[in-house]
């Protein structure tokens, strides 16, 4: 079987960062993006910004979800940004959840950090959004056409 | 959309311009080479062309059922590797959902204390439907970081039962890790899993049962043909043991005789399931029809199974 660049599965870090220890919401985003189809890698909790960008790289993920309830949001958002953008991830989708106002939501986006999810989000709306974004960025990406 | 030749001449382009890159010691373009190969593209191919397949690596295939702390063990091989001065690969696989493709990969949990270590190089695979607890990309993605330079390169099976053996084709070693309880399952082996054993591990030695396992396995392996194979107890989760292991697997590794071997058995079993695999995409990519019609009638019961197989195979040789 030869996936074509665009067929080949969505692959997605679900990564928890910051200290505190709930890591149900991520539990339950990594098993409904796997149910969707996707590859998951789940890295676990108090992931350090280094450590996430680190595990991304290496593993060519299309999209990071972020999940944050420290209330460090500001903080580690755009620094996982600032290091994929640094080390080569620039296409790599940041994406997440937790408890974020909405005006720093959009303070994030305009940073360029992906649609950001609250508590109540349904799970299919993150599986869309993620599937449909991906998408866009493997199309304009340098990937030539497969021979 | 250029003609195939110019499309041919930008592969090979972008291969020599990765191959380049990897070689550098680029990890993103190593990340993404391994992307290419696990896909099993044509750039990834050119990418090995170019890049020669390696084959100085030792290949160190980690295998057992679930729980006995395969990921653990691999965690604590590559500190002792690191110890050693040794640049580690590691691969490791978990299982794709037969009915969504979808697959929670979770071996990185167990080793994120080589995260930050840009001397290791750890990846995550899933199956994909392969039975024998692989992947079909992991040959490719292991002839990738041997090409790298790393060494050793570790790969991580699935848990498994009896009978997923896929990684002796896979592997120049092949450690199969109990723990205890899992006794019985040593009761039933009279096939598959210690087959396959080139060492024997026995890990969370610090639990109950873990004397009792060894004898299990002492007596298991003495039915086996020649030498029966090393067996080491381990408690990855505190490095006991672990040092001995990594000793005893480079021994192997320095002999003359052991891995050449197992490299032309290996590569053997490769090009045969390789050209396998091509020749039945091509047989049944011209016979759509001619299968559905035979099909019907073993189903209707007016052709026996043998009889339709001789005609589409006749089929075959015109």
């Amino acid at each position: 079987m030869t996936a074509t660049p665009d067929e080949r599965p969505i692959r997605v870090l679900v990564a928890k960062a910051g200290l505190d220890g709930h890591d149900r919401g991520a539990k339950v985003v990594a098993a409904a993006l796997r149910d969707a189809g996707f590859e998951v890698i789940y890295t676990g909790l108090r992931q350090t910004p280094e450590m996430i960008v680190t595990a991304a790289l290496q593993e060519d993920v299309d999209a990071v979800g972020l999940s944050l309830h420290s209330g460090a949001h500001m903080t580690l958002f755009p620094r996982v940004l600032e290091l994929l953008r640094a080390h080569g991830g620039d296409e790599i989708l940041l994406t997440g959840g937790g408890i974020i106002p909405e005006a720093d939501m959009e303070t994030l986006r305009a940073l360029g950090v992906g649609e950001l999810f609250g508590p109540g989000t349904s799970l299919a709306a993150l599986t869309n959004y993620i599937r449909e974004e991906v998408a866009a960025r493997r199309g304009v990406g340098s990937a030539p056409p497969d021979a | 959309m250029g003609s195939a030749d110019e499309r041919n001449a930008r592969v090979a382009d972008l291969a020599e311009a990765m191959a380049g890159a990897i070689r550098g010691g680029d990890r993103r373009a190593l990340a993404r080479g391994l992307t290419l190969v696990e896909n099993e593209s044509a750039q990834g191919e050119a990418l090995l062309a170019t890049l020669g397949s390696g084959g100085r690596a030792h290949r160190v295939g980690i295998t057992g059922p679930p729980g006995a702390g395969k990921s653990t063990l691999v965690s604590a091989l590559t500190a002792a590797w690191r110890g050693a001065g040794a640049t580690v690969g590691v691969l490791a696989v978990d299982p794709s959902s037969p009915f969504t493709g979808g697959a929670l990969l979770g071996d990185r949990i167990r080793m994120l204390a080589h995260t930050a270590d840009e001397h290791v190089f750890i990846r995550s695979l899933a199956s994909r439907g392969a039975l024998g607890g692989l992947s079909a990309g992991v040959y490719d993605a292991a002839d990738l970081l041997d090409a790298a330079g790393f060494d050793p390169v570790l790969l991580e099976t699935v848990g498994v039962g009896q009978g997923e053996v896929e990684i002796c084709r896979a592997a120049d070693t092949t450690v199969v890790v109990l723990a205890p309880g899992s006794g019985d399952i040593v009761q039933g082996m009279k096939a598959g899993l210690l087959e396959i054993a080139d060492v024997l591990v026995i890990n969370q030695a610090d639990r109950e049962g873990a004397d009792a396992l060894e004898a299990a396995l002492r007596s298991a392996v003495e039915l086996r043909d020649g030498t029966p194979p090393p067996i080491v107890t381990t408690i990855a989760t505190r490095g006991e043991g672990v040092e001995a292991l990594r000793a005893l697997l480079e021994a192997r590794a320095a002999s003359d005789e052991v891995l050449p071997q197992r490299r032309f058995e290996r590569a053997r079993a490769r090009l045969r399931a390789a050209v396998d695999r091509r020749r039945a995409d091509g047989f049944w990519a011209q016979r759509g029809e001619i299968l559905e019609a035979t099909a019907r009638a073993v189903a209707a019961g007016e052709s026996s199974a043998a009889d339709a197989v001789r005609a589409l195979l006749q089929e075959e040789s015109r």
